[in-house]
């Protein structure tokens, strides 16, 4: 079965070292999955392009857009998710926070998520670790343990980057292709909702409710 | 079927002149927008209920009540009524007040609201918006339906023997709608019960709308009510009309541009193509209009909301004018001849449900053949054992 990666990026400038750590990850992830016997569809969400439809969405009431719907849905659809921000002062982007306040608050539920960031100087590393990871743990997702954090001299010279990248992906592999335990049909969560998720029977809402 | 307008009853600065309305003046505009909306030969007025500024209709059955003493035939509506925090109680003492005094136009809308502090001020929790609006409005069925109530649930004083007054007219509840835009539970609620339901969509795509609508059909005919294509579907819109579309789009701008809710957001190009808006000639209304029932089947009310954004009144006027003598005769024909045998054309009213006897359902506080059943099945297996 062909698993399923997003990689959402809130890099700014064309092209950004955002981009550019996102796409060492996709890269690593795409041969951790196959060093692991299973292949994997890896799709890039560039927020930039989504940043007036979440502005407009914002100020509308919470309105779905097209575009920003469309990744939304991929969000929630997949395996396992990448995310990658640039530091904006202290923390991440706000326009990555953006993307991740529109998301529906069960949409990252129970899924892997690698955290990533890229900055100036390698000072501000621990934004994974104060800002990212705590993010994520909101929202009920698993962050794997190796957050991987590039500041711009880790694109050149002596660095472990690589070694990082690696790891965190090999780690995201890990829990994208692991087997979904529990029997179909018994275990919590397991059926398919339909596009609306799922709806509990009137009958089991009413009760304790009916005054009796 | 039933056309009509609804109205959330905000005070908003007219950006053109820089003028806000007083609440009175706004009071007046809406009683004066319910009685050209008879006038013009539209089916339903529908008010919103607020209880903090920018809005005036905190007292919905007060406003009605008049409306009803210079009306005729105007159904009386609400848009919604606050089932989570209002008192079932009141609910049912107010309303069957107003049925009396209205000879039986009423009905309503039920909502959760959309001021979090609304809870709070109440003395209730947002947190348990779904579980308020379930446990109240079970008690409102119950307390229209059965002479003597003795009740005890999570959120209210218990009640012993008690009796709401007056009791409905005819002895016959108003019909009631679920109105939700997002919440699956709502739906369910009007499926159960057999109830209407009205999405707002005026903020949303027509997908959207769609799946809302087909999960209430859906689970309408899994309790037994019907088919699917049966169940009673009310739906919003929003226009403004002038003889051209560049001269509606002209004067609608600035309103568009500086609305609460979604001014200074999305261009009015892209709001119209994404939501039901329609800025335009009359006749682009009546299409848009229609080609709601190509996604949700077809329905039996349709409210448009056309006094907001600080339009002025005498702009609101001509507005309703045009909606009820250009637009809604034309629909109301293109609605019959493409509604399938079967499907019901118009949303009960009181007269029906009088008609209906009675042994009808609608009397009953459960309805749903489905859910007797079962429940009988229950008390069998209690018996036997």
């Amino acid at each position: 079965m062909t698993r399923s990666v997003v990689v959402i990026s809130a890099g700014l400038s064309q092209p950004s070292s955002t981009r550019l750590l996102a796409d060492q990850l996709a890269a690593a992830t795409r041969s951790a999955v196959g060093g692991r016997g299973e292949s994997v569809d890896i799709e890039f969400v560039e927020l930039r392009e989504l940043a007036v439809e979440m502005a407009e969405s914002m100020v509308s009431g919470g309105r779905p857009t097209p575009a920003l719907s469309a990744a939304q849905r991929r969000v929630a659809a997949a395996d396992g998710l990448i995310a990658v921000t640039p530091v904006f002062t202290a923390s991440y982007s706000g326009l990555f926070k953006t993307f991740v306040d529109l998301l529906d608050k069960d949409a990252l539920t129970g899924k892997a998520v690698l955290v990533a960031a890229t900055a100036g100087t390698p000072r501000h590393s621990l934004v994974l670790e104060h800002a990212m990871r705590p993010l994520f743990a909101y929202l009920r997702a698993i962050v794997v343990p190796t957050a991987v954090f590039a500041a711009t001299q880790d694109f050149g010279g002596e660095s472990d980057l690589d070694a990082r990248v690696h790891r965190a992906a090999g780690e995201l592999a890990g829990l994208v292709v692991a087997e979904r335990t529990g029997v179909a049909g018994f275990a919590q969560g397991d059926e398919e909702p339909g596009p609306l998720g799922p709806v509990t029977d009137f009958t089991e809402l009413l009760r304790g409710h009916d005054g009796g | 079927m039933q056309f009509g307008l609804f109205s959330v009853g905000d005070v908003t600065m007219d950006p053109t002149t820089g003028r806000t309305p007083s609440e009175g003046e706004r009071i007046d505009a809406m009683t004066q927008i319910a009685l050209k909306a008879e006038e013009v030969g539209l089916d339903v007025f529908a008010t919103g209920e607020h209880h903090n500024p920018p809005f005036v209709p905190s007292a919905p059955t007060t406003h009605l009540a008049y409306i009803a003493a210079k009306t005729e035939h105007l159904k009386l509506s609400t848009a919604t009524t606050l089932i989570t925090t209002t008192d079932p109680v009141r609910i049912a003492e107010d309303y069957a007040f107003l049925q009396h005094l209205s000879g039986g136009r009423v009905d309503l809308m039920m909502g959760r609201g959309n001021t979090g502090p609304v809870y709070p001020w109440f003395g209730k929790d947002i947190r348990q918006g779904v579980p308020l609006a379930i446990e109240n409005y079970h008690l409102l069925r119950r307390l229209w339906r059965e002479e003597n109530v003795s009740w005890k649930g999570q959120f209210r004083t218990p009640l012993q023997g008690f009796t709401s007054t007056p009791r409905p007219l005819d002895g016959v509840a108003p019909f009631v709608w679920h109105g939700s835009i997002r919440s699956t539970e709502i739906a369910e609620q009007a499926a159960y019960y057999g109830d209407g339901f009205f999405h707002n969509n005026i903020f949303w795509n027509i997908e959207h709308t769609a799946q809302m609508v087909g999960l209430y059909r859906q689970r309408f005919e899994h309790y037994g009510h019907g088919d699917a294509s049966q169940a009673i579907v009310g739906l919003g819109g929003q226009a403004f009309m002038a003889q051209t579309e560049a001269e509606a789009k002209r004067v609608f701008r600035p309103y568009f541009d500086n609305a609460p809710v979604y001014g200074h957001g999305p261009s009015m190009e892209d709001f119209t193509r994404q939501t039901p808006l329609t800025v335009g000639t009359p006749e682009m209304v009546i299409e848009r209009t229609l080609s709601f029932a190509d996604h949700v089947g077809d329905y039996q009310r349709q409210l448009f909301l056309m006094d907001h954004a600080g339009l002025p009144l005498e702009m609101v006027l001509e507005q309703v004018e045009i909606l009820g003598r250009e637009v809604v005769p034309v629909l109301r024909k293109e609605f019959e001849a493409r509604r399938p045998a079967g499907v019901p054309s118009e949303p009960p009213t009181h007269t029906s449900l009088v008609a209906q006897g009675e042994g009808s359902p609608h009397r009953m506080v459960v309805t749903s053949p489905v859910v007797i059943a079962q429940q009988d099945q229950k008390q069998k297996e209690m018996a036997t054992q």
